[in-house]
């Protein structure tokens, strides 16, 4: 399973990696931005199966970045990681493409929760296509 | 009568504290597993910060000002080892960047219930004894003095709120 991890803080993103360490064969690429997660994407031509995403970054936002990404990919599943927590803020990034969103800060429990619930939901929609 | 302070209403001023105290002990519980006792917030009249690592966050649209999240070097080892689940060396990058993750939680967690659209920058880290970071002269520095099993820390938060900035520009009075 093929992970994009976008988030400016390294230390974050080895959480993350520990927590999802437990699905199906992880493998793992990050960015420190928008603009750098931009170029993973460019890079992997056989596609991400999720990317987890922060919202405040250098360079270029999480939301730019998700909102670039869903002109040519509707489908990859994107979750928004971040401590952007007011309702507004929420339905922007829904908006804008991501398909869920947790809060920072998270419990394993609930990170992984989350990412399964999302790839499930995926799945399902991709059976049903 | 309103008591006042520099200024500034005192019960907008509690209000963003309240909210400050709740995400301290929500981010260090949930991702460190390390519990915060905090102390009576008290007005900050030096302008070096309290301890020598400071992880700051600025604020800007609905409250504008900053947050500095202030450790002694000790405590912050072991705090961010506890949250990164690993010992990282004070002089290394990643040591920089989990204060500053901290710091961007607490800010975050924070400003969630300020009520405004207000948003925060990426963290700025700065490590040495006696450094001081600047603040808006006509708003008070809270400081919040909080203490751990791994020793103390501080947050002090600089910050003012919407109706404390006036009316804006293009907006009726």
């Amino acid at each position: 399973m093929k992970i994009l991890l976008v988030d400016d803080s390294r230390t974050m993103r080895n959480i993350q990696k520990n927590v999802l360490r437990v699905l199906e064969a992880p493998s793992f690429t990050e960015a420190g931005d928008g603009v750098e997660a931009l170029t993973a994407v460019a890079t992997e031509t056989a596609g991400f199966d999720i990317m987890l995403v922060d919202w405040n970054m250098p360079n270029m936002d999480g939301l730019t970045f998700v909102r670039s990404v869903r002109q040519t990919d509707k489908l990859t599943p994107i979750i928004m990681v971040t401590t952007e927590a007011e309702k507004s803020r929420i339905i922007d990034a829904i908006k804008s493409g991501a398909n869920n969103y947790v809060v920072k800060p998270f419990t394993p429990d609930a990170l992984l929760e989350r990412v399964r619930q999302t790839l499930a939901k995926r799945k399902g929609a991709a059976a049903a296509a | 009568m309103t008591t006042q302070t520099a200024n500034v209403p005192i019960p907008s001023i509690a209000r963003c504290v309240a909210h400050f105290v709740r995400s301290i002990r929500e981010v260090l519980q949930t991702m460190a597993h390390v519990q915060a006792t905090v102390g009576t917030p008290a007005l900050k009249t030096s302008p070096a910060t309290t301890y020598e690592v400071s992880g700051i966050i600025g604020f800007s649209g609905g409250f504008t000002g900053s947050m500095v999240l202030s450790f002694q070097k000790s405590t912050a080892a072991a705090i961010v080892c506890a949250f990164a689940g690993m010992p990282l060396a004070p002089d290394s990058p990643d040591f920089a960047d989990a204060v500053g993750e901290l710091a961007n939680m607490i800010a975050g967690s924070a400003k969630t219930g300020f009520g405004h659209d207000t948003n925060i920058s990426v963290p700025s880290i700065i490590i040495g004894p006696g450094h001081v970071v600047a603040r808006m002269h006509d708003v008070p520095c809270i400081i919040i003095p909080c203490r751990t099993a791994h020793g103390e820390f501080a947050v002090e938060v600089s910050l003012k709120s919407p109706a404390q900035q006036g009316p804006q520009k293009g907006n009726p009075a």
